[in-house]
Order: C-alpha cells, then sequence, then structure tokens
C-alpha cells in the first residue's frame, strides 16, 4: 500500500534510518567516477561527506536516493541498504524510496508558482500523502526548519519571495514535512551568505537529534560544526574512493591515513 | 576497525548495471499490454458501430492507457496515474504519427500510377487532363516551379539577408521597428499576397498572368523567412569576432563581409534553402498571378505558366481518375522537392543547428 | 573635500569612414523593405477596399449578401462577408481545439519520455510535416480524410445531435467546417508542438530534480513544474497556429463548401472562409467586386496580423524569461 497516513506523533522517537553502502560503484557512460565505498552511516548523527571537488561526493549522495539514475547513461554497482534492504534490488519502486529518504539541494528551489505554505506541503500532495491536521503538520515542518517564527504571519507569500537563507530553510521544511528517516544534503549551504548559513548550520544540527543525516560540504570548517562523523573521498585521477571514516575530531585531529592529514590540514584540495 | 566501515567480503570486480532500467521482464509486459489492448480493440469494432483497420487502430489506441495503468495497479493509485499518462501521451504521439505517414504512403502510392518513363519531360500541350496516364506529363510544371522559384529566390533571399544585416549589424536606431515588421510580415496570407500582386502588376501593368507576377508574391511570402532565420544565424557569431576584427582597424564592412558572413555562410545558405521551401508549394498566391498552362514555356513575362502546385491544383478540378492521378503524380514530385530541399538545409547547415 | 569642477560629460560619436557610411546607407534601405512592403500592401488594400467601406460601411462585415448584382442600377451589388469571417473563425477555433491537447501530448512525449537517440528523429518528422504543402494536405484530405471524417460526422450527429452545434438541416456531410476544421488541426500541429516542445525543454531542470527528490512521479513532477512554466509558450503556440490556420487557403477550398449564410452547425456541408472567397471569385470578378474582394482580404489581413503580433510577444516574452 503507497497511499501512507502519516503518524504525527513519533517525531520525538528514534526511527529506523539504517543506512549502509556495501561495495558502490557509479558510472556516467564509460566513466567510472566512484569505486567501492562501503560506509555505514551512524543513526541520529550527520556524516559529512569531505574531499575535494570532483571526487564523487554528490555522486554518492544521489546513489543513496536513487536520483542518480536520472542521469542519461548512467550505471552502478553494489548494493544500497536501507533498513536492511537493498534500494536497488528488483520491483523497488524508487518513488518510495525518496518519499523515505529526503534530499535538499545545492541551489535553494522553492516551487516558485506556490505560496510558503503550499511549498512545505508540496511534497505531501505530489505523493497524495493522507494527513489528518495540515496545519500541525506545516507548522511542526516549519519550526523543525528554523522558519516558523519568521514566516508564520506570512504563510500565503509566494515561496519565492523569501530571501536566499530562507528559501533553503523552505526547502528543508518542504522535504521534512514528508517525514523522511533520512535526510541528504549536497552542499546545502554554498549558496548563501554567512549568516544564513550559520542558521542553515543550527537547524541541521538540531535535525540530527532525531533523523540520519548525510551532508556533503567543501567546508571543512561548516564539518566540523556541524558532522559528528566524517567520510573522506578522494580521487587520485581516477574513481573516486573512501578513504577514511569515523569521528570528526579523529578526522581532523589525529586521521589514520596520511591523505586525510593532507587534506584536513590544507594542503591541498 | 570503527563502526563506520562495515565489514564483510568486497568482490573482486565490479560490473556496472542499471537496475532501474527495462528489465526483460518488462518489456515482455509491455508487449502483453499492446496484445490485450489489440484484441480488445478487434473486440470494439467487433461489436459496436467502428469499422475497418482505422477503427481497430482508434480502439486499440483507446484502451491502451487504461490497461497499461492497470499493470502498475499494486503500486498504487499514483503510479497507475503515471503511467496512464506516459501511455497516453505515447499514443497522441501515435495518433499524430498515423495521418503523416498516410500522407505519404498516400502520395506515393497513388501518385505511382500516373508515372512512366515520359512523365518528367512531357507537357500537357496536345493532351487533355483526362487522357490515359502513358500520355502527356508535368515537365512544364517542374519547370515552372523552377523558373518561378528561382526568380522568387533572386529577389527576396538577397533583401532577406540585407535585412538581417541590417537589424544585426547596422543595428539603426529603427532596427527594433524593422524586426518587428518583418515579423509581422510573416502573417501575410498567401492569398493576400496574390491579391495584392494581381491588382498591382496584372492588372494595371501587364494586363496578362505572367511568370514574373508569381514570382513577385513568392517573394513577398518568402522574404520575412529567409530575414528571420538569417537574423539568428548572424546572432550567433559572439561580438568578441567582431571586436578583433575593429580592433584591427578594419571598417564595418570590411567586418560584416569578410568576418562575419564566412563564419555563418552554411547558416545563410540554410536560411535561403528554408526559405525556397516554404514557397515551393504555395498554391493561392500563384493561382492569381501565374495562373496554369498546360505548354512548357520559359517566357516569364508573356502569358501564365505551370508550376506544380498549380498543376495539381487544375488537374484535381477536372475530376476524372485519370487527372487525379496526375494530381497525386504532380504531388508526388512537388513532395520530393520539398523533402531534397529540406533534407538539403539540414546537410548544409547541419553544424550550426541548435537542436534544442 | 575641496570644491568639485563641473564635469561636463562628451558625447562622443562613432566616426565613420566612408565607405562604411555607404554600406549602412545600403543596408538601412534593404532592411526598411519589409516596412514598405507590408505598408504598400496594406495601403493599397484600404485603398482599394475604402470604397466597398464607404458604400457599406459596418454591414460589409456584418451581412450575410454577396451579390456582384448586374453592373448597372438595376440591380445593385451587396457585399456582405460575415458568413465567410464566421466561417474563418470557426474553422480555426475546431483547428485550435482539436490540435492543443495533441501539440502538448506530442510536446511532453518529445521531450520527457522518449530516449534522446531517437528524439532527433521525430523532431525532424515534425519539420518535415511542417513542410508538406497546403495543396498536398489538401488532396490527402478530400480523398483520404474526408470519406472517414464523413462517418464520424455522422457518428457525431447521431449520438450528439441534441447538441445545437451538432445539428445539421440535410443529412450531407461532405466539406463541412469540422472537416475543413480536422485537416486544418493537423496543419497547425508541427508549430504549435515545436513551440510547446522548446519551451517544455527549458523547465527548470533544479525544480524538477526538486519534485522527484520528494518522492513524485514523472507526472507528478510534469504537472507540478513543466505544465505551470510552459503555460506562456504553449498559449503563444496556439495563437501562432490559430495564426497560420485563420491564413490557411487552398487545404480549406477544397474540402469546405462555401455558402453564404453563417453557419454554426459545423457538421453540416456549409461554411465559409474569406481566403477561399478570394480564391473562389477572383477570377469572374468585375472591377466593383474585385475592390470587394481586396476589402475582404484586408479583413483578414488585420485579423491574422493581430493574431500573429500578439502570438510573437508572447513567445518571445517566454523565450526570454527562461
Amino acid at each position: 500500500m503507497t497511499d501512507t497516513v502519516i503518524d504525527q506523533t513519533t517525531i520525538n522517537v528514534a526511527p529506523e534510518g539504517g543506512l549502509e553502502t556495501k561495495a558502490v560503484h557509479a558510472w556516467f557512460g564509460d566513466h567510472h567516477a566512484l569505486a567501492d565505498v562501503s560506509l555505514h552511516f551512524p543513526r541520529n548523527s550527520v556524516t559529512g561527506l569531505i574531499g575535494p571537488s570532483g571526487c564523487g561526493k554528490s555522486t554518492f549522495l544521489r546513489l543513496l536516493n536513487r536520483m542518480h539514475e536520472f542521469i542519461p547513461k548512467s550505471a552502478m554497482a553494489g548494493e544500497v541498504l536501507f533498513n536492511g534492504d537493498d534500494i536497488y534490488a528488483p520491483g523497488v519502486n524508487p518513488t518510495d524510496v525518496r518519499r523515505r529518504i529526503g534530499m535538499v539541494f545545492q541551489k535553494p528551489n522553492p516551487f516558485p508558482s506556490m505560496s510558503i505554505a503550499e511549498n512545505v506541503l508540496a511534497g505531501l500532495k505530489l505523493a497524495r500523502v493522507k494527513v489528518e491536521d495540515k496545519n500541525v503538520l506545516l507548522e511542526e515542518s516549519l519550526t523543525r526548519a528554523g522558519l516558523w517564527k519568521e514566516v508564520r504571519d506570512r504563510l500565503k507569500a509566494p515561496g519565492a519571495s523569501l530571501s536566499g537563507g530562507q528559501q533553503q530553510r523552505l526547502c528543508i521544511a518542504r522535504a521534512l514535512a514528508m517525514k523522511p528517516e533520512v535526510l541528504l544534503l549536497d552542499e546545502p549551504c554554498s549558496a548563501l551568505d554567512p549568516i544564513s548559513t550559520i542558521r542553515v548550520e543550527e537547524t541541521i544540527v538540531e535535525l540530527a537529534e532525531t533523523m540520519t543525516i548525510v551532508m556533503v560540504t567543501h567546508n571543512m570548517q561548516q564539518a566540523t560544526r556541524v558532522s559528528r562523523h566524517c567520510a573522506f573521498f578522494l580521487s587520485n585521477g581516477g574513481p573516486g574512493r573512501l578513504v577514511e571514516a569515523d569521528l570528526t575530531e579523529k578526522i581532523f585531529g589525529n586521521p589514520r591515513d596520511s591523505r586525510t592529514a593532507d587534506y584536513v590540514q590544507g594542503r591541498f584540495g | 576497525m570503527n563502526d563506520m566501515i562495515p565489514a564483510f567480503e568486497v568482490p573482486p570486480h565490479a560490473e556496472p548495471r542499471r537496475p532501474w532500467r527495462q528489465t526483460g521482464r518488462t518489456v515482455l509486459l509491455n508487449g502483453g499490454v499492446v496484445v490485450v489492448s489489440g484484441s480488445l480493440g478487434a473486440l470494439i469494432v467487433a461489436t459496436t458501430g467502428l469499422v475497418g483497420l482505422l477503427g481497430w487502430f482508434v480502439a486499440t489506441i483507446l484502451v491502451l492507457p487504461p490497461i497499461a495503468g492497470a499493470v502498475e495497479a499494486k503500486r498504487g493509485v499514483r503510479a497507475v496515474t503515471s503511467r496512464i499518462v506516459g501511455a497516453s501521451v505515447l499514443m497522441m504521439f501515435v495518433s499524430v504519427a498515423l495521418p503523416w505517414v498516410s500522407i505519404i504512403w498516400t502520395v506515393i502510392s497513388r501518385g505511382a500510377k500516373a508515372f512512366y518513363n515520359g512523365f518528367l519531360t512531357t507537357d500537357m500541350l496536345v493532351n487533355s487532363a483526362d487522357d490515359p496516364l502513358n500520355l502527356g506529363g508535368a515537365s512544364h510544371a517542374i519547370i515552372g516551379t523552377l523558373l518561378i522559384v528561382v526568380m522568387a529566390s533572386l529577389l527576396a533571399v538577397p533583401l532577406g539577408i540585407v535585412t538581417a544585416i541590417y537589424i544585426v549589424e547596422v543595428r539603426g536606431r529603427a532596427a527594433r521597428y524593422v524586426r518587428f515588421f518583418t515579423q509581422a510580415m510573416s502573417g501575410v496570407p498567401s492569398i493576400v499576397a496574390g491579391l495584392f500582386i494581381y491588382a498591382t502588376v496584372v492588372v494595371a501593368v501587364t494586363h496578362k498572368f505572367n511568370a514574373v507576377a508569381g514570382a513577385l508574391a513568392l517573394s513577398i511570402l518568402m522574404l520575412p523567412t529567409v530575414a528571420r532565420t538569417a537574423e539568428e544565424v548572424l546572432k550567433v557569431v559572439s561580438d568578441d569576432l567582431r571586436s578583433a576584427s575593429y580592433a584591427l582597424g578594419a571598417t564595418q564592412l570590411s567586418t560584416t563581409w569578410r568576418v562575419v558572413i564566412p563564419t555563418v555562410r552554411s547558416g545563410l545558405i540554410t536560411s535561403a534553402v528554408l526559405g525556397v521551401a516554404r514557397v515551393a508549394g504555395e498554391t493561392a498566391p500563384l493561382l492569381l498571378t501565374s495562373q496554369y498552362f498546360v505548354k512548357f514555356t520559359t517566357n516569364v513575362i508573356d502569358g501564365p505558366m505551370a508550376s506544380l502546385p498549380t498543376y495539381v491544383f487544375a488537374n484535381l478540378g477536372v475530376g476524372s481518375e485519370n487527372s487525379v492521378a496526375r494530381a497525386w503524380a504532380g504531388s508526388t514530385v512537388l513532395l520530393a522537392l520539398i523533402f531534397i530541399l529540406f533534407i538539403t538545409a539540414r546537410l548544409i547547415g547541419g553544424r550550426n543547428k541548435k537542436v534544442r | 573635500m575641496g570644491v568639485e569642477a563641473e564635469v561636463t560629460p562628451r558625447r562622443l560619436t562613432v566616426g565613420r569612414t566612408r565607405s562604411d557610411k555607404v554600406f549602412r546607407g545600403v543596408m538601412s534601405l534593404g532592411g526598411f523593405t519589409s516596412l514598405v512592403v507590408l505598408g504598400l500592401i496594406a495601403a493599397f488594400l484600404l485603398f482599394r477596399g475604402f470604397e466597398i467601406f464607404r458604400d457599406f460601411g459596418l454591414s460589409f462585415i456584418t451581412s450575410s449578401m454577396w451579390d456582384a448584382g448586374s453592373g448597372d442600377a438595376t440591380a445593385p451589388a451587396r457585399f456582405g462577408v460575415a458568413p465567410m469571417l464566421v466561417g474563418t473563425i470557426v474553422t480555426s477555433l475546431i483547428a485550435l481545439v482539436v490540435a492543443v491537447p495533441f501539440a502538448v501530448g506530442v510536446a511532453l512525449f518529445f521531450e520527457y519520455y522518449v530516449p534522446p537517440f531517437m528524439k532527433n528523429v521525430f523532431v525532424s518528422m515534425l519539420d518535415l510535416m511542417a513542410a508538406v504543402p497546403s495543396v498536398v494536405y489538401g488532396i490527402w484530405g478530400y480523398s483520404v480524410l474526408m470519406p472517414h471524417a464523413v462517418g464520424w460526422s455522422k457518428s457525431l450527429n447521431h449520438w450528439f445531435g441534441w447538441f445545437p452545434l451538432f445539428r445539421v438541416p440535410a443529412p450531407i456531410f461532405e466539406r463541412s467546417p469540422f472537416i475543413a476544421g480536422l485537416l486544418l488541426a493537423l496543419m497547425i500541429l508541427p508549430i504549435t508542438t515545436s513551440v510547446a516542445r522548446e519551451v517544455y525543454s527549458q523547465a527548470p531542470r533544479d525544480q524538477i530534480d526538486a519534485t522527484y527528490g520528494l518522492g513524485a512521479t514523472k507526472w507528478g513532477a510534469i504537472r507540478t513544474v513543466v505544465l505551470p512554466f510552459g503555460k506562456g509558450g504553449l498559449v503563444g503556440g496556439a495563437m501562432l497556429g490559430l495564426g497560420r490556420a485563420l491564413g490557411e487557403t487552398i487545404a480549406v477550398y477544397l474540402v469546405l463548401n462555401l455558402v453564404f449564410k453563417v453557419n454554426l452547425q459545423v457538421l453540416a456541408s456549409a461554411g465559409g472562409n474569406v481566403a477561399s472567397l478570394i480564391a473562389t471569385r477572383f477570377g469572374e470578378a468585375s472591377p466593383y467586386e474585385l475592390k470587394a474582394l481586396m476589402a475582404a482580404g484586408l479583413v483578414l489581413f488585420m485579423l491574422t496580423l493581430v493574431v500573429n503580433m500578439v502570438a510573437s510577444t508572447i513567445v518571445a516574452r517566454s523565450r526570454r524569461s527562461s
């Protein structure tokens, strides 16, 4: 049954959200972009994916919610296990996966034809999900995204009328309204000014208490501020690979691999 | 190690796969949907008023989307709806392709009857339109179309390109209005262009139908097409190129003639060919200006001249079986001419064309 | 700080060589041809048709009588284009109503459902369809489409005859506005689909991604992002198609029976079309009737001009905003 009812009482209970990849590869046509990534994402934590540009971090992120396949001639290998089941198994409905694993993109993209309230609830309309009280969900999602106080008086205003940082928090609220178990963030602050960045980072840290979050970031300081765990990716001209994954303080303070040490000490990338 | 790297056997070699693609199973399923729809369509034809092959097509096209949707039933309403929409747009494409295929097929099959060895080299001077099909031909129409279209091009192509140069290169103060009026001119109905030339040239000047009048009418229709395409082609040239030329001390004339135009030469040729393709098949303006004449002639100023569209029209008007067959044959020649022009334009302009 | 000196801007002019001045002059002359030709056509039609408008006034547009008269005062000529004008609009509207849904469907099909390697082939097919001459559409419409369409008209009349537009005075269904409208729909489909396709291809990719990220199906993404985005372009494309339909002559001539009475019963064998009127009557027209035909041509010209200009503005605006 895919028409679900969202249970509004489960918000504070640690949900499922077990996400793990096993020997995952990615190709664009003949170009081998990502090789052999096996990673387990700890629950109720923000895991930062760090590494220089072009080493496959965003590609890896898109493999996690089956968005990679929209690129023509793309291919993959390996398994992505969500609560123990491979999301690439035959018969799996990708739209179901994307409902339960949410994504926020680099550039804020609220729907211009919708108001703020309609934007937040857009996912419900798209997924034909029934909710007992839309207004409760609306307020809850906006509060979790740290936006409620700022927009409570103008919920009917167009979604595009907000500032960049507010738009991005609106997109976060929109993703949260689906009550996803995992939230993927692709460089969510790179298009924002410093003040908005801080606000969004605060939001992300709060959300981690109830969800599993995976965040791609170029900004090492951001990784240390926001993520409790980190995974370092590197590409030596070939496909991107996972070099090291551990608690953030270990990655930055006492990394095991010399390449990790070179990166976090700013010697390249 | 740590709890972030799962411990398990790494497979030695990874093969790229596309688990989201259609498997053999889904292809089979789609085939099944088509077969079921076809059968249901046949059933509908047998039981209702729908008749024939066309009726079967229509019935099948109508029942296929719901059947395709039903296959997704266990995935829920949204998946079913999305699948129905996907099948429907495919059916819409098929519905649009059907008449198009029919046109090509009918023109070729019905026109073939009138083709014989001398069809392209004889005119209809000594034969009447309902004579047997191994007499007479369309040579007068073919040469007529060629002459009239060439004359129209001699007028419209240079003017069209000059207009485009004025808009893009000279950029005079009135450029915006010129562009606007060129656009507006493309909205002149073909009959009105014919009427205008009829009233001014045919009635007032020459007092008889002639090919030059026909060419004038066609050039009115050709000019906006050539100008608009040439304008788009010239716009592709980046201003950096022009700046480089000016920085070397070139005049605007030199820059345009030696730098800009050679860069887009193939695009300009394409615009000319497209203009020709647009008017080669026009009937209405020619009916009022160059009319129709059964004799093969190259006299462009004295008396009417046949052309392929008027040949088709005239023979269709006679209405007998043979004349209609001739009309179809004329259509075949005309269609072949247009397609050749089109393919030529594509081949020439291939690199410049932006297929979005 | 100190007193600021007055700064007067110095106008810079482009110093042009003699040859350039000549070049620009010649190009300008050529560029103005369209203005001149268009103006000439409009002026000429107006001039010649003026007499008609003076003699008949507004009744030229509203009356249904077209009678060349006998040339002398015994039987005066009366000219009215109402049935032809109404007929042109009716057939064009039928064409629009039929063509637009198919244009949307086929455009979506090309942009979102067809694999990329097949798309070029199909788009070329679409362009070729636009290049087929009207006389070929006409002869096909008369020989192939009409027999089938007559059958459809019969069914429509049988099942929906209670609807006033589908009633007929006599069971003759050949050469009706309905059939002409269907043929016109086929003829305007390529251009409307092209414009729609172009606009749909520019729908913002990041918003489409956002809908997929929320778990939408393909239809959900199209319905939420692509269709609202493409509304303007679609309207522009529809109007361009309408402009083409309004001016179409020869195809309509072959599948429509001209009758001088305003007829809204689209299945009946009676209709009007200004362009066909001109084509039919110009051969035997007296000088006075010729002026009436020019007045009719002017009316048609104005109509298509307005429609095409509005359409171009809408299409240009939707192109700019993307």
